[in-house]
């Protein structure tokens, strides 16, 4: 569902911040993105979401080159998409009730609707008993739950995290691994950058490493293959 | 359309927030929207009456009109009538009685008719209207005209319609050089007032586009509050300007000078134009400043 077809980003005249990148993610997969500091993760996520254009190649999603696609359709594109940062990047001045359903009224979705999915995805994500509360109220590991709450509320295809464990100690990282990998079972694509080397080497899944802006490995159940 | 009505909703909420959160800035737009619009009604107000002005005069530039003197006996005015009959180069002479000119004078005011009944003493005076054969006698006779006795004014507009003509011009391009650098201006304190809500609501506005809102509904709000800001700014220009233009107006008419009056625009036809145009340039004026504070910032 996700194509990169002979991808390159030049940010600058002389620096390829990727190069000549081919990839294939399909319909349900969880995919780390691994690799050293600049070596081109957000790149790849910024392409994906057309935060940012390729400067040549195509990206195709759900077979349509979205380099292509006019600017006026770019919404419909990312609402296939959920996305999770490092920094959880939450409202303060609304609860976590109202962060999430902030997600839905914006995209025009009835009341009544939202009244009737907000509870379900907070209860997913296991932060039923915290809605009422303000984000500085919570915990890194709370809040990064309603942020991936946040991302999946309204239902997207693809799930794209950027490091988001960043922030959290190990334990509050794997429960939220143990969360992605529940959306994922679900039927979610997952594609999580990262320089978690445990999480990675535990999790089992599909790693593309990239340096420098190429793919220099893709394994299915791979490892993170660095020493931090 | 439910879907409709809920963006609007929220955006109406969003910008009454916005422009409140910036009170300061708000009312610093507000007021350079309405100084603009005030000038602008003040040009507009001396640039239409004057073209009334000449647009009534405009009939008497091949006239020569004499004003007789208030107590002479019908004798005397038909005698000034034969000698001024007898001028080369005049077509004709037709006696207007001072009840004929008021009579014409209510008709020419129309529903503002009323205003001249409650006048004690028709102020206006038996005249003779003078053709003339040709343009190129007019000054010889106005001189002749001049000599003969028990003539208050004679009044001859040509030359004063043309350089009317000219001020007006004048007065017009300067007034639109001066609103249109007032309205880039006002333009400009709009887009900084509502920079100020685009920057205090950032972290919203990324988010909203990582869900995928759409351009539109993540600009309605500033729209609304550029509309609000503008909607402000004209309601208190046509405010000023219309009861300017009535006191103005009403002095006019109510005291000495009912002779100016005429040549006015009446009030409610006046303020019913300059509303409109006033209340159209202001929300203008705020919705164009809100796209400029948005224009670099909503790219992405
Ligand atoms: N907006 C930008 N302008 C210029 N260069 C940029 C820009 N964004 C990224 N780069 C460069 O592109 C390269 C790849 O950056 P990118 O952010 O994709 O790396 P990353 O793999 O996400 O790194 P990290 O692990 O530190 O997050 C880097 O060399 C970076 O300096
Ligand atoms: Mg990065």
């Amino acid at each position: 569902m996700i194509k990169f077809l002979n991808v390159t980003k030049q940010y600058q005249e002389d620096k390829m911040a990727l190069s000549d990148m081919t990839v294939n993610i399909d319909r349900g997969e969880f995919v780390f993105l691994v690799g050293p500091s600049g070596s081109g993760k957000s790149t790849f996520i910024k392409l994906l979401l057309k935060e940012i254009d390729p400067t040549i190649g195509k990206i195709k999603i759900d077979g349509k080159d979205i380099t292509r696609i006019s600017q006026r359709k770019i919404p419909h594109l990312r609402r296939k998409m959920g996305v999770v940062f490092q920094d959880f990047r939450l409202l303060q001045d609304k609860t976590v009730y109202e962060n999430v359903a902030f997600a839905m009224a914006v995209i025009n979705t009835s009341p009544k609707e939202i009244r009737r999915q907000v509870p379900n995805v907070l209860a997913l994500v296991g932060i039923s008993d915290r809605a009422n509360m303000f984000p500085h109220q919570l915990s890194g590991g709370e809040q990064q739950r309603v942020a991936i709450a946040r991302a999946i509320v309204n239902n997207p295809s693809v799930l794209i995290a950027d490091e988001p464990t960043g922030n959290l100690d190990p334990e509050t990282a794997w429960e939220t691994m143990k969360l992605l990998k529940q959306i994922n079972r679900r039927g979610t694509t997952i594609l999580m950058a990262t320089h978690a080397k445990d999480i990675v080497d535990m999790m089992q899944q599909r790693v593309i490493a990239i340096e420098n802006g190429k793919i220099v490995r893709d394994d299915q159940k791979g490892v993170y293959g660095y020493e931090d | 359309m439910a879907m409709k009505t809920r963006t609007i909703i929220y955006s109406i909420k969003q910008g009454i927030k916005g422009s409140w959160r910036n009170r300061m800035m708000s009312i610093a737009s507000i007021t350079s929207i309405a100084s603009v619009l005030m000038i602008l009604g003040i040009v507009f107000m001396i640039v239409i009456n004057i073209n009334s002005f000449s647009e009534i005069t405009k009939g008497q530039f091949d006239t020569i009109q004499l004003d007789l003197e208030d107590d002479l006996s019908d004798g005397d005015m038909q005698n000034i009538g034969k000698s001024v009959k007898s001028i080369d180069g005049v077509k004709s002479v037709y006696f207007l009685s001072k009840e004929k000119a008021l009579d014409n004078m209510k008709k020419k005011w129309g529903e503002n008719g009323y205003l001249l009944e409650g006048l004690q003493k028709n102020p206006l005076p038996n005249s003779y209207v003078v053709e003339l054969m040709d343009m190129r006698y007019a000054d010889e006779v106005v001189k002749r005209v001049k000599g003969l006795q028990g003539l208050e004014e004679v009044r001859y507009y040509k030359d004063l319609v043309e350089k009317i003509l000219k001020i007006t011009d004048f007065i017009r391009l300067a007034g639109l050089i001066v609103i249109g650098v007032l309205i880039l201006i006002s333009m400009f304190v709009v887009a900084n007032t509502i920079k100020l809500t685009v920057i205090a609501r950032k972290k919203e506005i990324g988010i909203m586009k990582y869900v995928g809102a759409t351009n539109w509904f993540i600009r309605c709000p500033f729209m609304i509050e550029g509309m609000i800001l503008g909607v402000m700014g004209s309601a208190i220009a046509i405010g000023v300007i219309s009861f300017g233009y009535k006191y103005v107006f009403d002095l006019i008419t109510q005291k000495v000078y009912v002779m100016i009056a005429v040549y006015m625009v009446p009030a409610p036809v006046f303020i019913k134009s300059i509303a409109i145009i006033i209340a159209v340039l202001g929300i203008g004026i705020g919705v164009l400043g809100s796209i400029i504070s948005m224009r670099k910032f909503l790219r992405v």
